[in-house]
């Protein structure tokens, strides 16, 4: 019709289009939607509002007496040389030694018995020994113990004779060297050594008190240079492993010890006995006693000598509103991307960026940088307050390392980026909001309500936080679970199956299948 | 070495499942035009414009701008500016943020941002939210979008959808001004009609096959030759007169007869001499719709045996 013109040239600046531009049309687009960013700082919100609602409401408290008010406190829980949560508390017969040396003992009879109602606290002991069935628990300790002194939480280590955990060495609570198997009776007694050389312990066993076997030995950094030490026994309260909320149920254990021989300078008085830890946290069946004749003392104890288990509370009973923060970003991952799916805005998308895995790229870095700031807001100021609130409510707190808070805070945090990863990934793989949303919650979610409501057997509740993105709850795991003592320690009590940082690379890993598989089906597939 | 603002569509190829999307389609669009690309709905239109910009993959052949893939643009809406769906949006942002991360995914400035919003025509709704809009409404954002890289090539699909008759006008009179740039303007259309008086070029598929692509003119031309329209109180008489003399007559109204094999001229001179009464004598001009469907015949009437032999 007209004449061409000539080719049209733009004299518009050159833009360009690197990552960073990228980055920043992504972020554009994210915060541009203004439901997105309300849903995000709500959930910031809600788990710093949880985080107040569920510490408000426990509240521990003990009365000193009849008369006296009802306060806000709990029992006393002593602490470990390395500042962990201890249980402390068993019957003591001893004397001081000086400097270096050895005692020697046999034992030849542990038995004991086992309360048959549940009792707390509070029980009176002539309760708790009228209903009792004879047994030993199968860590009921009879042996010998060299003590820092007698104050609970103090540096020791102890060779012993077990329930049915044979012969062990035992020190500074979390420590555990296992000897030679097998229980004790007048017709096997089992001979035990413990020799003091400077800082020092080491355990010997033996059949026939001629022919030893050492056991091992424990360095006990800082012992002073007297130290209690003497005969020890003491027997822990049981708890039914599967009923996961039963009370404990205390236990005691008698034993019977002769042929003793001191090597070094001990005081040369006569031997005391003492309750350690009498009436403390572990339900006791009697505070203990001993009796001498001759050379033959019969001793008798409750309690136990170990890390303390279910008495307080980690900085992860403060992130109850966790699963609602996850549930909001998991929603804004999958649609971050859906939403361009829905309505052909991915075309447009990625006619402006044609090199598709740097859109992703650039979308899930912009999603975990925001959802992680979000979360980390909200757990640094949720986690303080609820151990504010615990505390003022007369919780105890498991004593934790600031490493270990600040893993529980950032961790946490990047739980909810992770999430949201996940749910972009796989919102990418199947193109549909729901999908995306149901899977993840259900991989995410589901199992740690399942776990927390203790719905599942322990043994299906493990596998599942093994097996599950959910293992990366594992990350506000600061408790240690410890074979030796027996302890139902379930996910729902804050013992995890995995490490944190195993629990957590299993959600990375998942996270990172997920983006590899959304990666190459965005680059196949038609927009 | 090929023009920037180019596009070469050589035998394309793609099928979805059973169905033949593409079945070897060739065409070039050249700048200083505008290029129409018309078919009837299902010809293969958006996936060529798809397939185009990079975001189909095609089975065989390729789609070069300026002799390059697009997935290897810089720049890329600097290059080409396309709007495939207008509908395409996110209902709670707003005009002006739709734009502006298009803006900063290719470095261009807030200020970029607004210029085009003048250009379309949104100054007042541009901080609306865009669920809000009418389609004419998203069509203008569309082309909006489409004009921030101020690219020498746009690529539009159906953009005349939902305009009201004051759109269209605008719509017409903006791409005609782009194309008389120097611009490349590829439109398409389901309606030839949408593109009388502003295409110059016409790209015609049916099938997924090129049916002609051809100038407008030359194609008006060649649907027009040797009609003659009669109008005439006696059409009886008249349609017996020009039948003898071995032309073809159609009655086209109750006094209007379309007559074909014979010039204007002779018809003139025979009812002249046969004493029949005629009003009007004229060549008939066709219509661009007319050309176009008589191009597509074929294409459409496969189309329907096709659904009657085969319901679904």
């Amino acid at each position: 019709m007209s004449e061409t013109p000539a080719p049209y040239r733009s004299e518009l600046p050159a833009g360009r289009d690197g990552f960073a531009q990228l980055l920043r049309a992504e972020w554009t687009k994210l915060h541009t939607v203004r439901g997105w960013m309300v849903a995000l700082v709500a959930a910031g919100l809600l788990i710093v509002l949880m985080a107040a609602v569920a510490t408000f409401h426990q509240q521990t408290s003990v009365q000193a007496g009849p008369d006296s008010p009802v306060v806000a406190a709990h029992p006393f829980v002593p602490h470990g040389p390395s500042g962990e949560a201890v249980t402390d508390s068993f019957y003591f017969v001893h004397q001081a030694l000086v400097g270096d040396g050895s005692i020697t003992v046999r034992v030849s009879s542990l038995t004991g018995d086992i309360a048959q109602t549940y009792n707390s606290h509070s029980t009176s002991q002539g309760e708790q020994l009228a209903s009792t069935r004879p047994g030993l628990v199968p860590w009921a300790k009879a042996g010998l113990i060299v003590k820092q002194g007698t104050t609970q939480g103090s540096p020791y280590a102890a060779l012993m004779v077990t329930g049915s955990h044979g012969v062990r060495l035992q020190y500074n609570y979390t420590h555990d060297i296992a000897g030679s198997p097998g229980a004790v009776s007048a017709a096997s007694p089992r001979w035990l050594r413990l020799s003091r050389s400077g800082d020092l312990l080491t355990g010997s066993e033996s059949s026939d008190g001629r022919h030893w076997t050492r056991v091992g030995s424990a360095r006990l950094a800082g012992l002073s240079e007297t130290v209690q030490a003497g005969l020890f026994v003491t027997s822990p309260a049981t708890r039914p492993s599967t009923q996961a909320f039963s009370s404990p149920s205390g236990s005691s254990a008698s034993a019977v010890f002769d042929h003793v021989g001191l090597e070094g300078q001990w005081s040369k008085r006569a031997w005391s006995g003492v309750a350690v830890g009498a009436g403390t946290v572990t339900p006791t069946l009697t505070s203990g006693s001993y009796q001498q004749s001759g050379g033959i003392f019969a001793v008798s104890g409750s309690g136990d000598i170990a890390p303390a288990v279910d008495v307080g509370s980690t900085p992860a009973d403060t992130l109850a509103g966790l699963f609602v923060g996850l549930i909001v970003v998991i929603v804004l991952g999958a649609l971050f991307m859906t939403a361009e799916y829905r309505r052909g805005l991915i075309r447009t998308t990625l006619a402006a960026s044609p090199r598709r895995g740097r859109v992703l790229a650039a979308k899930v870095l912009v999603l975990s940088s925001v959802t992680f700031a979000v979360g980390l807001v909200a757990t640094t100021i949720a986690v303080p307050l609820g151990e504010h609130l615990l505390r003022v409510n007369g919780n105890y707190l498991y004593p934790v390392g600031v490493l270990s808070e600040v893993r529980v805070v950032a961790g946490t945090a990047a739980l909810l980026a992770l999430a949201a990863i996940l749910a972009l990934a796989l919102g990418t793989v199947l193109r549909r909001s729901a999908g995306a949303i149901v899977a993840v919650i259900a991989a995410i979610v589901l199992p740690n309500v399942l776990v927390i409501t203790a719905a599942l057997p322990l043994a299906a509740s493990q596998w599942l936080l093994r097996l599950t993105p959910a293992a990366g709850l594992a990350i506000q795991q600061t408790l240690t679970a410890y074979p030796q003592v027996d302890y139902a320690y379930s996910p729902a009590r804050g013992y995890f199956p995995l490490a944190p940082w195993a629990g957590f690379a299993v959600l990375c890993a998942y996270a990172a299948l997920a983006l590899g598989l959304a990666v190459v089906l965005l680059r196949r597939r038609d927009a | 070495m090929s023009d920037e603002a180019t596009i070469e569509v050589r035998d394309l190829h793609k099928r979805f499942g059973q169905t033949v999307a593409l079945d070897g389609l060739s065409f070039t669009v050249r700048p200083g035009q505008v290029t129409g690309f018309v078919g009837p709905n299902g010809a293969g239109k958006s996936t060529t414009m798809r397939v185009i910009l990079g975001l189909d993959a095609v089975e065989q052949g390729s789609a070069l701008i300026g002799g390059r893939p697009y997935r290897s643009l810089r720049r890329p809406l600097s290059r080409v500016g396309s709007l495939l769906d207008a509908g395409a949006l996110h209902p709670s942002r707003s005009g002006r943020n739709h734009l502006l991360w298009l803006a900063h995914s290719q470095g261009l400035s807030a200020r970029r941002v607004d210029q085009v919003v003048e250009q379309a025509g949104l100054q007042g709704i541009a901080r609306r939210k865009a669920g809000g809009y009418s389609l004419g409404m998203r069509q203008r954002l569309g082309l909006a979008a489409a004009m921030l890289g101020d690219p020498p090539i746009l690529l539009l699909d159906e953009p005349f959808n939902g305009l009201d008759p004051e759109g269209i006008v605008w719509m017409r009179g903006f791409l005609r001004e782009l194309a008389a740039q120097g611009r490349a303007v590829f439109v398409s259309s389901h309606l030839m009609g949408e593109l009388q008086d502003m295409a110059d070029h016409l790209v015609v598929i049916g099938r997924g096959r090129l049916v002609a692509d051809t100038s407008v003119a030359e194609l008006l031309a060649a649907a027009s030759r040797g009609l003659v329209r009669l109008r005439t109180a006696q059409p009886a008489q008249a349609a017996t007169v020009l039948s003898e003399a071995g032309a073809t007559v159609v009655a086209g109204g109750p006094d209007t007869l379309t007559v074909s094999g014979l010039a204007s001229e002779r018809v003139v001179e025979l009812l002249g001499q046969h004493s029949v009464p005629f009003a009007e004598v004229s060549v008939h001009r066709a219509s661009l719709e007319d050309a176009y469907m008589e191009l597509t015949r074929e294409a459409v009437e496969f189309r329907a045996a096709a659904a009657q032999e085969a319901p679904r």
